[in-house]
């Protein structure tokens, strides 16, 4: 989830009141955000770097507020206030408005195609006469920095360019190169480099070093330059110095290049949408034409207002509530949701606004008059549905068989699922390679390679964590283990397994064999060759050699008992 | 039959005036019965237990004895005197000088002393002279001084040293100091601690005196198995749903699809879940072999395009990604396998669904998170279930627990709207804390199954291993789960009542 800092002074300013921690508090969670942390700059310094590095920081207080990760509308104390302001009905929704400039008058930006390898889509916009105050300036990079994080998926899918319009001219061209032969000065850089020695330059760096791998091994990395051939940026890593933005910027251009059509649709609306409150001409946002490799143009931002219609009966037998059509209405209405009732009471006509990409369906609507009407008002009931309990047999066999090998002296263990391959091969003297093991691709550490083949090593680290505690040790497990299986429909499978050991200075083998016969009684299979069962003697790489025998149920090997040797 | 130790004690004893002046020494009593110190005491611990026979006070003494290495110093002088005297007037090169009797401990301690000289600069190597006449066996002196018992004379500092090279030893001697007591006696009767048959047989118990038992101790613990408190847990959470008549779905596959795990779930293909950071993938078997083609075609479909009233998530969406094998990173794909198989069942008939088992996450771990844990689930489908519902079922599932004030926030899940995180008031924390996840599962997740359009289905989940800290009051989950389990937390941890 999303974590969004808002200054509360600032925070309580733009809502027009102040409220404290607890009743702040109390609204996210009606509203379903999460105040997680109320702190200071200094108070995250001395956190993170001790209390001496944290002397002169502010100690202006901090909200730090988790947002849902669907909605890219909060994401900035703009979005937040302007979310908050509606649904307390103290403002009404702006609209927002796609201004067109006269013919020949707009900017454009074309996408050449040597950018269908690499990252083939680009949208644009500008913001005209904007004013950015310090606060300002920086909660519009923030947002930036959040969108990268999340629905850009770490700039992956979409990467944002913002650019002082009065510094570059178009029409601008987003096209790929070689490497070699782009050569620019980077944001916030005293000289120029060329890509690949910006990609050095970069590889050290805390924050972008992480984007690298998005073009590194591409033929051609993606770039966009201006009509005088100056570059505004080389998404995904860096803009050009050239046109950075600073607090004096009047009109911003605003690019978003990805490999996702429909994010980079949603990141560009959502920029515009919130930062055009700061315009001369509030809400409204300047197209830009954008002209694709064929040829054809398309005018962005989209900025698309979609209408839905929703039965109010529809929500009410959702909800389990009953409210009229109208003032289900104005509950979506407080959500952003503009919405009136039509058709002689019998729909509801709602307009999802471009802020509200997370809206897809029927049900979105439905939560969103939930979450006005209020979560806890909702009358809680008991639903008439009638079912017969079931067990799985498994898992009742193992809740009775448990039971009964604990009343037999033994403790239950429960080890993990997930080792090392050395505890299930090397440790136990046998080879990977004839365990089928499912192994894992991406393990942080050893301890996580493979999944457990038989449940032994945990219980025998379970003892050797325990050495401390007094003789004789007698524990045991019932859980699954994993082994490849090509008829499965994903290739692998769990198996029950019952694995029992006794830990004493002496090997007491008659006590893990009267476990065994215990067992075997309790699951009425007789001691007997044809119809019940038998051990034989056998030898197995984990055993001492003469002291491990195979278990066989009605001629068949069920599993193995016998002295651990001494090679762990 | 020869008299107890205690018996001779007392007649010793008796011989001593009454009062603060008469009284033995636990030590000399021993040294003049001929006995180990010992066994002495143990006769003195049980006449005290009798009450006031006698008076006992502990004392401690300590003294200083030769270690071994001191008594060979004792004998044979010191390591640097005994290198000092064997080293010829002529002196010798220093590897040989290094070979001599003592040379080992005493050549440093005799060039500190300045009693030998090392010339470096000899022709052949550097070579040992003596650089005195002759020395004094200072080290020899201390130590006679001790064995003669006369340790209190030798200056602190000097013994200090003689401890530090380990030839001297302080030895801490406990003894008691005996004197009689108020209800003094030589003829203690013996008193019996058992009832015997033959006592019962002859009636001799009327007259015997028994030893009083010590209520105040414990009893001795039984031997005895235990279980695991998580999985107390668990039995305690597959009785509450049965109790609420929900059926326990199949989980008995760790490994899954990501189809299953995550599209089947309507979670796209881009989600931050579906990242190497959070989830393990697998090597072997990388890809899931079989995926159910013509519900697939539908799952790729609502993805994509949308469908079922959707706009979709309108990306091109991928059955590479979706047969990627996957460790599953949470219940829930085995409740859309569960659902599945209900969507295609001639007939809809209403079901109330529940699981337990483990999942998986590829996390960074720390005292509250480890990389498997217990999902505990439940799911009912049925015509005509509301939000009102799924709250209500909460109530009644979170009562059982011993969970009453609840409330409920709208959170975001990406399988269900509406959705809600469930948190319960905690009253050693004042504070409202978290205690599940619910939701009513998309459209987009049902409908491709087949279900019908009036189905609903309403879910929760929550983590085994959570309530279960707060139960046992454990702090650290490596206590509880895995190999580290504390086994002594594992015996002690009492009966799991939830609703108490």
């Amino acid at each position: 989830m999303p974590t969004v800092s808002v200054r509360r002074e600032l925070l309580f300013q733009a809502l027009g009141r102040s409220y404290t921690d607890e009743e702040f508090d109390e609204l996210c969670f009606e509203f379903g955000l999460e105040l997680d942390d109320v702190t200071s700059e200094k108070d995250i310094i001395s956190k993170e770097k001790g209390e001496g590095k944290a002397e002169g920081a502010s100690d202006t207080v901090l909200y730090k507020i988790d947002v849902p990760a669907n909605r890219y509308d909060l994401l900035c104390l703009e979005g937040l206030v302007r979310g908050l302001q509606v649904f307390k009905e103290r403002i009404n929704l702006p609209r927002y408005e796609k201004i067109i400039p006269a013919k020949g008058e707009g900017q454009k930006l074309i996408i050449t195609e040597e950018t269908a390898k690499v990252r083939p889509h680009a949208v644009a916009a500008v913001l005209r006469n904007i004013t950015f105050t310090k606060e300002r300036y920086d909660s519009f990079i923030d947002l930036q920095e959040k969108l990268h994080q999340n629905i850009c998926r770490r700039r992956a899918l979409v990467a944002i360019g913002t650019h002082d319009l009065d510094t570059i001219a178009g029409p601008f061209t987003f096209t790929a190169k070689a490497p070699s032969e782009i050569k620019f000065k980077p944001l916030n850089q005293s000289q120029e480099y060329t890509a690949p020695q910006m990609m050095d330059l970069y590889r050290t760096d805390s924050h972008l070093r992480h984007y690298l791998h998005l073009i590194e091994n591409k033929p051609l990395y993606p770039v966009i330059y201006d009509s005088n051939g100056v570059v505004l940026s080389m998404p995904p890593i860096i803009n050009g110095d050239h046109s950075k933005i600073n607090l004096n910027t009047r009109n911003v251009f605003v690019e978003c290049t990805g490999t996702d059509m429909t994010k980079a649709k949603i990141v560009l609306d959502t920029i515009v949408t919130m930062f055009s409150e700061y315009c001369e001409k509030p809400f409204t946002v300047e197209a830009v034409e954008v002209i694709l490799p064929n040829g054809k143009t398309h005018i962005y931002p989209e900025l698309a207002y979609r209408k839905e219609k929703v039965k109010p009966e529809h929500i009410n037998k959702k909800l389990g509530i009953s409210e009229t059509p109208s003032s289900l209405a104005k509950l979506l209405t407080r959500m952003c949701l503009k919405s009136h009732v039509i058709g002689n009471g019998n729909n509801i006509e709602i307009e999802i606004p471009p802020t509200r990409a997370d809206i897809i369906h029927a049900c979105d609507i439905v939560e969103d008059a939930a979450i006005a009407y209020g979560y806890n008002n909702i009358q809680m009931t008991i639903p008439k549905t009638y079912t017969i309990a079931n067990q799985l047999p498994l898992n009742k066999l193992t809740e009775l068989l448990r039971l009964d090998l604990a009343a037999a002296g033994f403790t239950e263990a429960l080890t993990f699922a997930l080792c090392s391959q050395e505890d299930i091969a090397d440790k136990l003297g046998t080879d990977i390679s004839s365990t089928k093991a499912v192994h894992i691709a991406n393990p942080k550490t050893a301890e996580f390679q493979v999944a457990r083949t038989t449940l032994l090593p945990g219980l025998l680290k379970t003892i050797a964590a325990n050495r401390k505690m007094p003789l004789p040790l007698k524990l045991f497990e019932i859980s699954d283990i994993v082994v490849k299986d090509p008829s499965k429909d994903v290739g692998a499978r769990n198996y029950r397994h019952l694995c029992a050991v006794y830990y004493n200075k002496s090997p007491g083998f008659e006590i893990i064999h009267g476990l065994l016969d215990r067992v075997m009684q309790l699951l009425e299979v007789p001691p007997s060759e044809e119809n019940g069962y038998v051990i034989k003697a056998t030898e197995g790489s984990a055993f001492f050699p003469g002291r491990c025998a195979e278990i066989f149920a009605k001629g068949q090997s069920v599993g193995k008992l016998g002295e651990i040797g001494t090679c762990f | 039959m020869s008299p107890s130790v205690a018996e001779l004690l007392l007649q010793r004893l008796e011989r001593e005036p009454p009062g603060p002046g008469g009284g033995l020494c636990s030590l000399e009593a021993a040294a003049a019965l001929g006995l180990d110190h010992q066994t002495l005491v143990g006769a003195v611990k049980s006449l005290q237990a009798l009450g006031e026979v006698i008076e006992a006070e502990a004392r401690a003494a300590t003294r200083w004895e030769l270690s071994e290495e001191g008594a060979e110093v004792l004998r044979a002088g010191s390591p640097e005197v005994r290198l000092f005297r064997s080293l010829p007037p002529e002196g010798l090169p220093h590897s040989d000088a290094m070979k001599l009797p003592g040379a080992q401990v005493g050549f440093s301690k005799a060039m500190a002393n300045k009693w030998l000289r090392l010339d470096k600069a000899a022709p052949g190597g550097p070579r040992v002279f003596r650089a005195v006449e002759a020395v004094q066996d200072a080290v020899q002196d201390g130590l006679r001084r001790v064995q003669e018992g006369d340790a209190a004379a030798l200056p602190e500092r000097e013994r200090n040293e003689l401890k530090r090279r380990k030839l001297l030893l302080e030895v801490t001697l406990k003894s008691y100091w005996i004197r009689k007591g108020r209800a003094f006696s030589t003829a203690v009767a013996r008193q019996e601690t058992d009832l015997t048959p033959e006592m019962i047989a002859t009636g001799s118990w009327r007259q015997l005196p028994f030893k009083p038992y010590n209520f105040s101790a414990l009893g001795l613990p039984p031997s005895c198995g235990h279980l695991h408190p998580l999985l107390k847990v668990r039995s305690q959470l597959r009785q509450i749903f049965l109790e609420m008549g929900f059926t326990e779905m199949p989980t008995d596959n760790f490994v899954e699809s990501s189809f299953w795990n995550f599209d089947a779930l309507f979670q796209p293909q881009q989600h931050p879940a579906r990242d190497q950071h959070d989830t393990f993938f697998l090597q072997d078997p990388a890809e899931a072999p079989e995926l159910p083609a013509s519900y697939m075609a539908k799952v790729k479909k609502v993805h994509s395009q949308g469908g079922y009233g959707s706009q979709g998530y309108k990306y091109e969406w991928k059955v590479e990604e979706a047969r990627k094998n996957l460790l599953r990173t949470h219940t829930t794909s085995a409740s859309a396998r569960a659902l599945y198989h209900l969507a295609c069942q001639e007939k809809f008939t209403p079901v109330k669904y529940f699981s337990i088992d483990r999942v998986f996450r590829n996390e960074s771990l720390d005292a509250t998170h480890l990389a498997e844990f217990h999902q505990v689930e439940g799911v009912v489908a049925d015509r005509g279930l509301t939000l009102g519902h799924l709250m209500g079922t909460l109530r009644e599932f979170f009562t059982k627990l011993g969970i009453t004030k609840l409330r409920f926030k709208p959170a975001y899940n990406p399988y269900t709207e509406p959705s809600m995180e469930v948190f319960s008031y905690h009253e050693g924390l004042k504070k409202w804390v978290e205690v599940g996840n619910s939701g009513v599962f998309r459209p987009e997740l049902l409908l491709p199954m087949g279900l019908p359009e009036n189905v609903s289905v309403i879910a929760w989940g929550l983590s085994l291993e959570r309530p279960t800290m707060i139960k046992y009051g454990i702090n650290n989950i490596r206590e509880l789960v895995g190999h580290r389990v504390n086994l002594q937390m594992v015996y002690d941890s009492p009966l799991c009542r939830l609703d108490t």
